[in-house]
C-alpha cells in the first residue's frame, strides 16, 4: 500500500504497477460513469437537435418537466426545514433515544424506494388504511401529485440531517449559549449563529436532496398510476417512451435529466470545495481566540 | 438553556408541521377538480399506439356532437395485472381496457364495477380480438414452426410472466390448449410440455412490451411467444428485414375487454363520455383503426376489409379452457400448475 500513497507526486518514480492501477480507475470510471452519459447524449442527437427538442416541448413532456420541478422545490423546501431542525436536535441536544432517532433517519437509505411508495399505498389507496375515508372527503393522495410528493419526501429525507449533523455536532453549542445568555430569540439564534456556520453543509444537503428528488424512479413509479401529462416526472416519462418505441424523445428526456443531475452535483462539488477552504481558516481563528 | 429554545422549537414545528400538511391537502383537491375535465383509459402493454390515435380521433368526434367542446382522453399503460391492481389502489381510471377479463373480474369483485360489466357491451366487451404468435429471427433460422419446434434443444424462448402480465396468460394458455390437443394429449403431457417450454426461458419479464423489448431491442432469445399485434407491429413497423412470422397450427383466441369503472365515473361525473369513449371503439372508424395497428376487428364489414392483413388462423377459446376463474385458479395462482412447472 506504501507504494500507492500520494508521496511520490513526480510521475517518473511511479512503478509500472502503480500506474496499471491508475490506468485501470481510469477506465473503469469511464466505462462505468463515463460512457452512460454519452451514449444517452448520443442517442438523443441521433436524429438531430431539432428531432430532440421538439420531443421534450411536447405536451406530456412539458408536463412532466414541470411536476418534476414542482416536486424538486417542495421536497427540498421542506426536508431542508425538516432537516436543519433535526440536525439542531440530534446536535445539540442529549436525551433518551437519540441514537435511535439518527438510526431511524437513515431507514430511507437502506430501504428499497419500491418499499417506500408500498407503504404509502397501504396507507392511502382505496384498499389501505386511510385511503377511502380520505376519498370520501375529497381528498386523493395515491395516483395524485401529494402521493408522488411524499414517496419523494421519504426518498429524499435523510440528506440535509445527514451532511448538517457532524457539522453541527463538531461545532458545539458555545455560540449558541452566548447568544442565548446575550437575549436572543430561537430564530434569532438559528439564523444568526447556527445555519451562518453551516451554509455551506446546507447548500450541499440541499442540492444533494434535489438530484435524488428529480431522478427517483421506484418509489414514484408505485403511486403515479403512469398517466402521462398528469402523474408522471421525468424519469417516468422516459420509461413511457421507451416502452413506446420512440427512443428518441426517451433519450431526449434522459439527456435533459442528465443535465439537470449533472449542474446539481456540480454546484455541490463547488460548495464542497469552498467549505474545505473555510474550514482551516475557522480553526485558525479560533486558535487564535484561545 | 432558557425558555426560549426548547418549547418553541415544539410548536413553531407543529405549526409548520400542520401548514405543510393543509398544502398537501390542498394540491390534492386542486389536482382532482382539474382531471375531472378528461377521461382516464388505463390499459394493457401494447396497445400505447392504438389507443393514442383512437383518443385523438374519439376527441374530434367528440367535439364535432358537443359543439366544439374539448374532452382530453389520457391512457396509462403497464401490465394488464398490475394495472388492474393500480385501479383497484385507487387510480382514477373511467374506463379500463385490460388484457383478459379476469383482470376487469377482480375490480367487479371488489365493487369497482357491475359484475355483469362483461354483458353490457357487444362481443363480450371485446371490440378487438387478437391471438397468440410467434416472432422470429428473420429467416427463421432456428426452423420454428409450431409450438413443438419451442422445446427442442438451443431454442431459446421469450415470454412475460403469466404472473404479472396477461399476454404471458395468454401465451400459456396457448400453449396448454395446444399440448391437450394433441394425439393422446392429457393434463399430465400438457404439464410436462410447459415444463419443458419454461426450461427455455432465459428471462420472464414483467410485461408484454417488456418482452418485445428483450427479443426485438436486446436481441435476446430466437422466439418472442407474443400479442400478434405486437408481432405484426414488431415484424412489419419496427423491423421488417430482422424479424419473421410464425403462425402456429394451432393458437388461441385472446379476448382483451374494455369496462366502464362505475365507481369512478360516478366520482367524476364523467359516465357519459366514459360510454361514448367505449361505444365509439365499435365504430367502423375505431375498427379501422385497430386493423391498423394489427388489432382484429370484431365488426364483419371491418374484418373483411382488413382480411389481407392478418394471417389465417385456427383457434380455440378461453371458455374451452373453462373460462377465466376456473383457469387463474387452477393456472396462476400461488402454487398452481405454472408454479408448479416453473419452480421443478
Amino acid at each position: 500500500m506504501n507504494a500507492l500513497a500520494p508521496s511520490s507526486p513526480d510521475n517518473a518514480r511511479r512503478s509500472p504497477a502503480e500506474i496499471a492501477l491508475i490506468a485501470a480507475a481510469y477506465a473503469i470510471v469511464g466505462l462505468m460513469l463515463v460512457l452512460p452519459p454519452v451514449l444517452v447524449f448520443t442517442e438523443a442527437l441521433r436524429s438531430g437537435l431539432g428531432a430532440a427538442l421538439a420531443s421534450i416541448t411536447d405536451p406530456d413532456a412539458l408536463s412532466a418537466i414541470k411536476l418534476t420541478l414542482e416536486m424538486t422545490v417542495a421536497a427540498v423546501a421542506i426536508n431542508t426545514s425538516f432537516g436543519v431542525l433535526a440536525a439542531w436536535l440530534l446536535a445539540k441536544y442529549r436525551f433518551p433515544g437519540r441514537s435511535v432517532l439518527v438510526a431511524l433517519i437513515e431507514i430511507p437509505i437502506s430501504v428499497s424506494p419500491v418499499v417506500a411508495g408500498l407503504v404509502w399505498l397501504l396507507l392511502f389507496g382505496t384498499q389501505g388504511w386511510w385511503g377511502e375515508a380520505l376519498n370520501r372527503v375529497g381528498i386523493t393522495i395515491a395516483f395524485a401529485t401529494p402521493g408522488i410528493l411524499l414517496a419523494t419526501l421519504f426518498v429524499t429525507f435523510p440528506f440535509v440531517t445527514r451532511t448538517l449533523l457532524p457539522l453541527m455536532e463538531q461545532q458545539g453549542r458555545d455560540a449558541e449559549e452566548a447568544a442565548t445568555l446575550l437575549g436572543a430569540s430561537f430564530w434569532r439564534i438559528l439564523w444568526g449563529v447556527t445555519l451562518p456556520e453551516a451554509r455551506w453543509a446546507l447548500l450541499s444537503g440541499g442540492l444533494l436532496t434535489t438530484a435524488r428528488a428529480m431522478g427517483e424512479f421506484g418509489a414514484v413509479s408505485v403511486v403515479s398510476g403512469h398517466i402521462p401529462g398528469l402523474t408522471e416526472t421525468m424519469p417516468l416519462h422516459i420509461e413511457t417512451l421507451y416502452n413506446g418505441y420512440q427512443s428518441v424523445a426517451a433519450f431526449s428526456m434522459a439527456a435533459l435529466l442528465a443535465i439537470m443531475a449533472m449542474a446539481t452535483v456540480g454546484m455541490r462539488s463547488l460548495f464542497e470545495a469552498r467549505m474545505r477552504r473555510e474550514e482551516p481558516r475557522k480553526a485558525e481563528t479560533a486558535g487564535g481566540g484561545a | 438553556m432558557t425558555s426560549s429554545s426548547p418549547l418553541t422549537l415544539t410548536r413553531r414545528t407543529l405549526f409548520g408541521a400542520a401548514a405543510a400538511c393543509a398544502a398537501l391537502a390542498a394540491i390534492g383537491r386542486g389536482r382532482k377538480a382539474s382531471a375531472a375535465q378528461a377521461l382516464l383509459n388505463v390499459s394493457y402493454d401494447p396497445t400505447r399506439e392504438l389507443y393514442a390515435d383512437i383518443n385523438r380521433a374519439f376527441a374530434a368526434q367528440w367535439a364535432s356532437t358537443h359543439g366544439g367542446s374539448a374532452l382530453a382522453v389520457r391512457t396509462s399503460n403497464g401490465g394488464s395485472g398490475a394495472q388492474a391492481r393500480s385501479v383497484l389502489e385507487g387510480s382514477p381510471a373511467d374506463v379500463v381496457t385490460l388484457g383478459l377479463a379476469y383482470d376487469v373480474d377482480m375490480l367487479a369483485a371488489h365493487g369497482l364495477l357491475a359484475t355483469n360489466w362483461q354483458t353490457r357491451l357487444p362481443h363480450n366487451s371485446t371490440p378487438f380480438t387478437s391471438t397468440i404468435v410467434f416472432l422470429t429471427r428473420k429467416g427463421n433460422p432456428k426452423g420454428i414452426h409450431g409450438w413443438a419446434d419451442l422445446v427442442r434443444d438451443g431454442v431459446q424462448v421469450v415470454t412475460p410472466n403469466p404472473k404479472t402480465s396477461g399476454g404471458a396468460r395468454w401465451n400459456y394458455l396457448a400453449a396448454w390448449g395446444w399440448a391437450l390437443r394433441q394425439p393422446g394429449g392429457t393434463e399430465d403431457t400438457a404439464r410436462a410440455y410447459l415444463k419443458s417450454l419454461f426450461a427455455h426461458v432465459p428471462v420472464l419479464d414483467a410485461g408484454a412490451r417488456g418482452a418485445t423489448n428483450s427479443f426485438v431491442q436486446r436481441g435476446l432469445g430466437d422466439v418472442l411467444l407474443a400479442w400478434e399485434d405486437e408481432a405484426l407491429l414488431a415484424a412489419r413497423d419496427l423491423g421488417p428485414d430482422k424479424f419473421d412470422i410464425v403462425v402456429p397450427d394451432l393458437t388461441i383466441l385472446a379476448e382483451p375487454p374494455v369496462a366502464l369503472v362505475d365507481k369512478n365515473v360516478d366520482a367524476h361525473g364523467t359516465r357519459e363520455a366514459a360510454q361514448a369513449y367505449l361505444e365509439f371503439l365499435y365504430t367502423p372508424e375505431a375498427q379501422k383503426i385497430g386493423a391498423k395497428h394489427y388489432f382484429r376487428p370484431v365488426d364483419p364489414t371491418a374484418a373483411a376489409e382488413s382480411a389481407s392483413i392478418f394471417p389465417a388462423v385456427k383457434t380455440f377459446d378461453i371458455a374451452s379452457l373453462g373460462g377465466w376463474t376456473a383457469v387463474q385458479k387452477k393456472h396462476f395462482a400461488s402454487s398452481g400448475v405454472f408454479d408448479q412447472i416453473y419452480s421443478k
